[in-house]
């Protein structure tokens, strides 16, 4: 049974990471990774911080080049595109970040119109709100259309960042630590929240994160990345049935055992 | 030491890099015309304030700071040639370029950077807009196009900075003052003007952005570019200004 009730193609895949390295300077993130997310997968990597978790959606929507490996998104290997090819790939990824990196010179309307506005120049004015109160309501904030990103709650803010991806009508979606910095509350609402757009928007997504109750709650499949490998697979039970010391502590700190 | 210079040459790498891109990326569309506007009143229309007085005292002082030497001669009807001369050729875009590049400079600095640091930067590109184009482009190109606009801007009041100082002492009128202040510039006064603010406009812009869009390590990052922004464009006009006297000096001959 799916978290979010929706159904996985396992046929298609969305997303191959295929044996791939990265490095900054003499710190080796990621050492020979491979990764398969499937069509209407919700998938969770799970790590300690500074693991390269981020790094590898990084990687995934063409922010970073690999040092070794290829990525293929929707069939397509990211690291051959042209700039303009990357361009349009990255439309059908949407990309909810830590911070929320809502651009604080705008307002919550600007903010959702800008994508919008630049990638689909033939909408109408009209069809642009229409849009924007759309996916504002669907995760439900349509009273903050016309506030600054300053006047927002930390919980608020990831919803509009997730908003603001969701109006491409993404197929991908990345998650990036979608509960970092957030009260227990919240971080239910949020997880809620990634089943909705999985079921509503019919999208695959990658979550990265180290709550584990995050994990369980949105998570069809978790993959746990320890030492710049993944080394564990499977449903969140199958993932903890361990005496891994690296493994063990992640849950006995999230549910105090 | 090695390592030093290989982080010099890397840097000067980098930023050729940047200006490259700037030429390849401002003649392709889609153009942000938008923003660009946008920009040339936050560069512009929010500096006059600043400018003005800055363009009104250095009127002032020039002249009461040139008289005693001329008055020496009895040459003090001079002033005006003198001041013209002086204004247009060197001082309203050096004093403009100076004003801008601390308060623009920086401010592209440090907005860049904090974009840049939160991640919004990240954020436009993910989402199928081109970064360097709407936030780049369009900041380099405000500078370029407004600072030769408030050099014009600063020359004139100047120009009637120093007019109240020479109609004070020395009782010329304002008819006979501008027909002296025109007679004495030349075309290649305006053209170096114009030549030196397109370039210092430039300048600006191109640090102030090239710092802020590779700034990292957090806030501190942030300050660092911004300073960065002030100091390097300062330097680089200062450079700049010596080479196009140069090259107009060897027009003039």
């Amino acid at each position: 049974m799916l978290k979010s009730g929706g159904h996985i193609d396992r046929d298609t895949e969305v997303i191959t990471v295929q044996n791939v390295s990265k490095s900054f300077g003499d710190l080796h993130v990621l050492r020979g990774v491979d990764l398969h997310l499937f069509k209407g997968e919700n998938l969770v990597v799970l790590g300690r911080s500074g693991t390269g978790k981020s790094v590898l959606i990084k990687l995934i929507s063409g922010l970073l080049k690999p040092d070794l490996g290829t990525i293929e998104v929707l069939g397509e290997h990211v690291d051959e595109l042209s700039e303009k090819e990357l361009q349009q790939l990255r439309l059908k990824i949407g990309f909810s970040f830590q911070n929320s990196a809502l651009y604080d010179s705008m307002t919550v309307r600007e903010n959702l119109e800008f994508p919008l506005v630049r990638n689909k120049r033939h909408l109408s004015r009209g069809e642009i709100n229409h849009e924007v109160e759309d996916v504002l309501d669907a995760v439900g904030l349509l009273h903050t259309i016309n506030q600054m990103p300053s006047e927002l709650s930390g919980g608020q803010r990831k919803r509009i960042g997730i908003a603001r991806t969701l109006i491409l009508r993404p197929e991908i979606m990345l998650y990036d630590e979608p509960t970092a910095g957030l009260d227990p509350i919240t971080c239910i609402e949020i997880n809620g929240l990634i089943n909705e757009v999985q079921e509503k928007y019919k999208t695959s997504s990658i979550i990265i994160t180290h709550d584990l109750a995050c994990a369980k709650s949105v998570g069809d499949r978790i993959v746990m990345l320890l030492d710049g490998k993944f080394e564990r697979e499977g449903e969140f039970d199958q993932i903890f049935d361990t005496d891994d010391e690296r493994v063990k502590p992640f849950y006995d700190y999230n549910f105090i055992t | 030491m090695i390592k030093k210079i290989q982080r010099i040459l890397i840097e000067l790498a980098n930023i050729h890099r940047f200006v490259m891109r700037f030429y390849r990326e401002v003649f392709m569309p889609p153009y942000e015309f938008k923003e660009i506007i946008r920009q040339c009143y936050e560069v512009g229309w929010k500096s006059l304030p600043l400018i003005s007085l800055t363009g009104f005292i250095t009127g002032v002082v020039f002249t009461n700071q040139s008289r005693p030497s001329l008055a020496e001669f009895g040459a003090t009807s001079w002033l005006p040639a003198l001041i013209s001369i002086a204004i247009i050729r060197a001082l309203a875009p050096l004093v403009t370029a100076l004003i801008a590049s601390g308060k623009v400079g920086s401010q592209i600095g440090a907005e860049l950077g904090s974009m840049r640091v939160t991640e919004q930067i990240d954020a436009m590109e993910v989402s199928g807009t081109n970064p360097f184009k709407f936030l780049v482009v369009s900041r380099v190109l405000a500078t370029t196009i407004t600072i030769p606009i408030l050099s014009f801007y600063t020359a004139g009041v100047g120009l009637i900075g120093a007019f109240l100082s020479v109609n004070q002492s020395e009782n010329t009128s304002f008819t006979v003052y501008f027909d002296q202040v025109f007679e004495a510039v030349t075309y290649l006064d305006i053209f170096s003007l114009v030549l030196k603010a397109v370039v210092f406009g430039f300048t600006i812009g191109i640090v102030g952005c090239y710092q802020g869009y590779h700034s990292s390590k957090g806030t501190e990052g942030v300050g660092r570019a911004a300073n960065w922004a002030v100091v390097m464009s300062m330097f680089l006009i200062f450079i700049e200004e010596i080479l196009i006297v140069q090259i107009i000096q060897a027009m003039r001959a």
